[in-house]
């Protein structure tokens, strides 16, 4: 049997993880992408919307 | 102009990704800001505050299970509005948003469910019993996995975003069993404490902490929901431009 102490040490550590995990996640997928985006740049690809407007995003 | 027509404009503004990509770059480091001053305080608060009388330490628990619980109930929630969006206005942005926020919702599942068993079991003296309550965020959670799924394995967003915006609504029937379970079956979980008709019931020791602790949780939530649709335009964007580069290299091929 563990102390109640445990418990609440078990619950607040397996939250941290957690939330550190899902903070990670997407800070390195957003810099992924941008990542992918700069290289398509430096490549020449450009989106032809890019400048009007509602049009863009896909 | 009218003030319905401004209303319109300002509506289908927000729906351009590239004037949204510039306002999550403005409004993302104070929100990060406030979720971190939020969570020192309610940190601070969730361990200096007295214990109860018979759960002794174990109510510091309920600071990270009930935030989670609600988190849990309203990332479905703004995913179904998504769907609606999606469905009924064709929103562009509503689709990504429903996309995003499943994994974040999925994770706020996981930790009510870890945290109350972590919690049942000193005082229930059990991890899991299949009551209404836990048997319904049980199927949330594997609900949010489905989503994921599903999200994943259609490459077109235009094709999944339909599907799964369907399947949102449909699941969305989950949301008031959870809320009322406790009130509706006769369960181990306790019923509401705190949103309920005639106030909290519970003592100003414990509201304190818990609702710092829930407005952390929700500016944590709508931080983290504004970056992954940043994110989910981004991989759109890439998609879209490498597909450009296949058309246009074929182009080039073709007039060689």
């Amino acid at each position: 049997m563990m102390s109640h102490a445990a418990y609440v040490f078990a619950s607040y550590a397996v939250a941290a993880v957690t939330v550190a995990g899902l903070v990670s996640w997407v800070i390195g997928d957003g810099r992924a992408r941008q990542r992918e985006l700069k290289e398509l740049e430096a490549a020449g690809i450009r989106r032809r919307s890019a400048e009007a407007p509602g049009g863009a995003g896909r | 102009m009218s003030e319905n027509s401004l209303a319109i404009r300002k509506f289908s503004d927000l729906a351009n990704p590239t004037r949204f990509l510039a306002l999550a770059d403005r409004v993302l480091p104070w929100l990060a800001a406030a979720t971190t001053l939020f969570f020192v305080a309610g940190l601070w608060l969730s361990f200096t505050t007295e214990g109860d009388y018979q759960q002794g330490e174990t109510v510091r628990i309920m600071y990270v299970h009930v935030p989670a619980a609600w988190l849990s109930m309203m990332c479905y929630t703004v995913m179904a509005i998504s769907a609606l969006g999606t469905l009924v206005w064709r929103h562009p942005l509503a689709d990504v948003s429903a996309k995003a926020a499943a994994p974040i919702g999925a994770c706020f599942t996981f930790l009510a469910l870890v945290t109350g068993s972590l919690w049942g079991k000193p005082m229930w003296g059990a991890w899991w019993v299949w009551d209404a309550r836990l048997t319904s965020v049980f199927v949330l959670f594997l609900m949010y996995l489905g989503l994921i799924a599903l999200n994943r394995a259609m490459d077109d967003p235009a094709r999944s975003a339909r599907v799964s915006a369907v399947l949102v609504l449909v699941g969305f029937v989950n949301i008031p069993i959870i809320k009322f379970s406790v009130e509706w079956w006769n369960t181990l979980h306790q019923p509401a404490s705190v949103m309920r008709l005639g106030g909290p019931t519970i003592d100003s020791e414990f509201l304190w902490p818990l609702l710092v602790m829930a407005v952390a949780f929700t500016l944590l939530f709508f931080t983290l929901h504004i970056a992954a649709m940043r994110n989910e335009i981004w991989r759109r964007r890439v998609t879209s431009l490498r597909r450009q580069a296949v058309r246009n290299a074929g182009r080039e091929a073709q007039a060689l």
